[in-house]
Formats: structure tokens, sequence, C-alpha cells
């Protein structure tokens, strides 16, 4: 199917500013070329500096940036960092999950998804219910940093897995780019709905004003997606996206109407309560349970993914929740019609 | 999800369509289809698999929403109470 517009050029990226020691030296080596880059025991996995650099490094996998040469995604001194990176993090994630690592009901993990409690205070909820427009467009910003690359670092998965499990993870991400239809791809749903909020569609746009709690979220899809020994926790990663997803979208879906907003601001979520309530079946039976059953081993991974999604996604939500109940914004450089910093010390 | 007609040219029985049943939700239809409402208005679906609503509960008839999930408070979820969900991780 040919799409109604003409391709938009493939433009990459500018590269971000950098917010520490670390992802100054990888932005230089970016740059310049490889340098040795130590990456200190005691940096905070989940901060700034160590989320940035990381995410850079990863962005060399999808789309690069504008004055990198695309041969720096396989620089083995950046590799080496990289991985130093990742020890950090998911050893930080493992040990901050709920339950023991030895833990593999997939089956209870998943029935804790599907139960949908009707009096938590997430962000969809708050949204939907007394959101303002500029919290509404904080989120969506944020959230370009995935959705402008919708189901790739999933695609990442596809040639680690086998037979049916293979079948109906393709048949879902097929979907997710449109189904053959380039007009209905999901990243471009999204960047329809950024251009009708009147946030900027261009891919890594929000970068530089993106809290480390939201790159979390995209680093742990690419590191499950590129790493085959993860290959259970981006499934894990998945279906936690997929099922959850039903639900929140239809709550962003009323909060957007409640908004006034222009009917193309509407589609990408509209399309997702219909959409992932099919996917919610099919990465279920179609996915988990043959890939199980193949590999019964990766049933841990699966479980790890899992809780590992939901801490950041909670982490996520409690830094938007704060920051909007203080009434200022949750981004680090404030879109023109956030409320203006009143009441922080300096 | 072969299209009926796809083999009537070789020596083969078509492939019927498959429906799955599933026990918690929607019916499974492997698509694309039409779908005939009461009040005769055709709705269509292209998606390879379209969740059809049988639990009644759906706001967007004929298809699920999701909307036949267990409801419950927050402070039932005994075990999950670290974990309850609060917000999608992403939509996928």
């Amino acid at each position: 199917m040919l799409s109604r517009h003409p391709p938009r050029p493939v433009e990459p990226p500018a590269l971000p500013e950098p917010r520490g020691p670390l992802s100054s030296a990888v932005l230089d080596a970016l740059r310049r070329g490889p340098v040795i880059l130590a990456v200190p025991d005691d940096t905070d996995p989940y901060g700034d500096d160590l989320q940035l650099a990381l995410y850079c490094c990863y962005e060399l996998h999808y789309r690069g940036f504008a004055g990198v040469p695309d041969e720096r995604e396989w620089d083995p001194t950046l590799l080496t960092a990289r991985a130093a990176m990742e020890r950090l993090f998911l050893g930080a994630l493992r040990a901050d999950v709920p339950g023991s690592p030895d833990d593999d009901d997939v089956d209870a993990e998943l029935a804790a998804l599907l139960v949908e409690p009707v009096d938590v205070q997430g962000v969809s909820h708050h949204l939907r219910r007394d959101g303002e427009l500029w919290q509404m467009r904080e989120y969506v910003a944020l959230r370009s940093l995935y959705h402008l690359k919708e189901a790739d670092p999933q695609a990442f998965v596809i040639a680690r897995l086998d037979g049916p499990a293979k079948a109906a993870l393709v048949s879902i991400e097929h979907d997710e780019y449109g189904a053959g239809d380039p007009d209905r791809m999901h990243a471009r749903l999204f960047a329809d709905m950024m251009d009708a909020l009147e946030l900027s569609s261009a891919y890594g746009h929000y970068l530089d004003a993106a809290p480390a709690a939201v790159l979390a979220e995209v680093n742990l899809m690419s590191m499950c997606g590129l790493h085959r020994a993860l290959r259970g926790a981006l499934v894990g990663q998945f279906a936690t996206v997929e099922l959850t997803s039903s639900p929140g979208s239809d709550r962003l879906v009323k909060a957007l109407r409640r908004l006034d907003a222009p009917e193309a601001a509407i589609e990408f979520y509209a399309e997702h309560v219909e959409a992932d309530a099919v996917h919610e079946q099919l990465v279920r039976r179609g996915v988990i349970t043959p890939m199980l059953a193949a590999e019964p081993g990766l049933a841990r991974d699966v479980v790890f993914g899992i809780r590992a999604s939901v801490l950041l996604a909670d982490r996520l939500s409690t830094l938007l929740l704060d920051s909007w109940d203080a009434s200022h914004s949750a981004l680090r450089l404030p879109l023109p019609d956030a409320p203006a910093l009143v009441g922080t010390t300096p | 999800m072969a299209e009926p007609s796809h083999n009537a040219g070789r020596n083969q029985a078509p492939r019927a369509r498959e429906i799955i049943v599933t026990a918690d939700g929607p019916l499974l239809v492997s698509g694309p289809v039409e779908i005939v409402m009461p009040d005769g208005r055709r709705v269509k679906s292209d998606r390879p698999v379209t969740a059809l609503c049988v639990c009644k509960r759906s706001r967007r008839q004929p298809f699920c929403d999701t909307s036949h999930r267990c409801r419950v408070h927050a402070d039932e979820i005994v075990q999950e109470e670290d974990r309850a969900q609060q917000t999608p991780a992403a939509t996928g």
C-alpha cells in the first residue's frame, strides 16, 4: 500500500547536551572517535548521566545522530562502555524488582496485570479526570522518545524466536507498522497527534527535555531487544505494554476529548484501545505460551521483564504526578505553555 | 489466517476460518472481517485478528475494549500492593 503523503527526508537528530561526566565523555567519543571510557561503579544507575549516555549508545542502532558516522555503531570502545553501563542498570533492576529472582510463575504475573484497579491515581487517570492541556502535551512530548520508533526495539527479538512464537510476534509487529499502510503506522499516528497538539514531531526533538525516568523505560526495551540473552525479558516487557495499554489508552482518548483536542490528536490512542485488546490475546496465547513450551528456562526472565517494566513505569508515573501536583513542568526544558517556575528555591 | 480463496486454484480444500473462543474475554476471529450489526450497519476490520466482544460490556461494539477485565479496588489487591498498575508502560 502506498502512502498518500510524500516520504519525509531522513534527518538524524542533533546530539543532546551532556548531563554529567559520563554522558559528556560518550558524546565526545561519538563526535571524535574511539577513546577509552571509564564508567565508575558508583554512577547512579537511574540517573540522568548514565541514562542519557546509554540512550545515545543505543540510538546508534536506530537512527544515529547528525555529525556521527554510522560506523560508530560497532565501535568497540563505545560497546565496552555500553556494556559497563548495562551491567550497572541491569544489576540495579534485578536488585530492585519485587519478589525473588527465582520466581517463574508467568501466569500469575500476567494475571496481576489483567485486573483493572478502579481507584488508583495514575497518569492516565489524572489526565482523564482533571489534567490540563499543558500536562497532556508534556506527556506526549516525553512519550515521543519511544513512540516515534514504536515497535522498533521489539523488532530486534524476531530473529531470536522460532516457530509459532515468532509468527505471532511478527503479526503483532505488522499491526504496529500499519499492516502495510504507512499512514496507519503507529509511529505515524503518534507524529500526527504531535502535529495536532502543536508539538514538534521531528525524531528525537524532545531528547534534551526528557528526564532520566523516561530514558530508562526506552533503554530497558533497547537493552532487552539488543541482547539475545535477554529475549525472555523483552517478551515480558512487550507483554506488559500490550496488556496494560488498552484501558490506559481509553482514558487518554477521554482526556483528549475533554480538552477539545482536534480529531487528529485522538486517533493514536483510539487505535490502541482496539488494537491492544487484540494484541493482549496474541501476546499471551501466540507468543508467551509457545515460547515457554519451547524454552521453559526463559520463564524467570519473562517475569523479570514484566516486573522491571512495571517498576520503571511507576517511577515515571510518580515523577510526572509529583511535578504536576506542584504545578511545575516534568520536562527538563519546559514547553512554552507550562506554568512558570514559581516557589522553587534556587 | 489464510484467505479461503487462496487455495482455490490448487487441488486443496479451502482452509476454514479460525475462531478462537477465549475463556476470559473476546472471540478471536482471523481477519479481515465485516460484521453486520443488529441495526444493519456494517463494520469492517482489516486486522490480522479481530477481537469481538461477547461480554457486551465494551463501549466499542462489536470490538473488545478489555472492559471484561476484573475491576478491583486498590485495597483488594493485597499481594500486588507494591505493583498496582498505575499507568501503561507505554502503548503497544
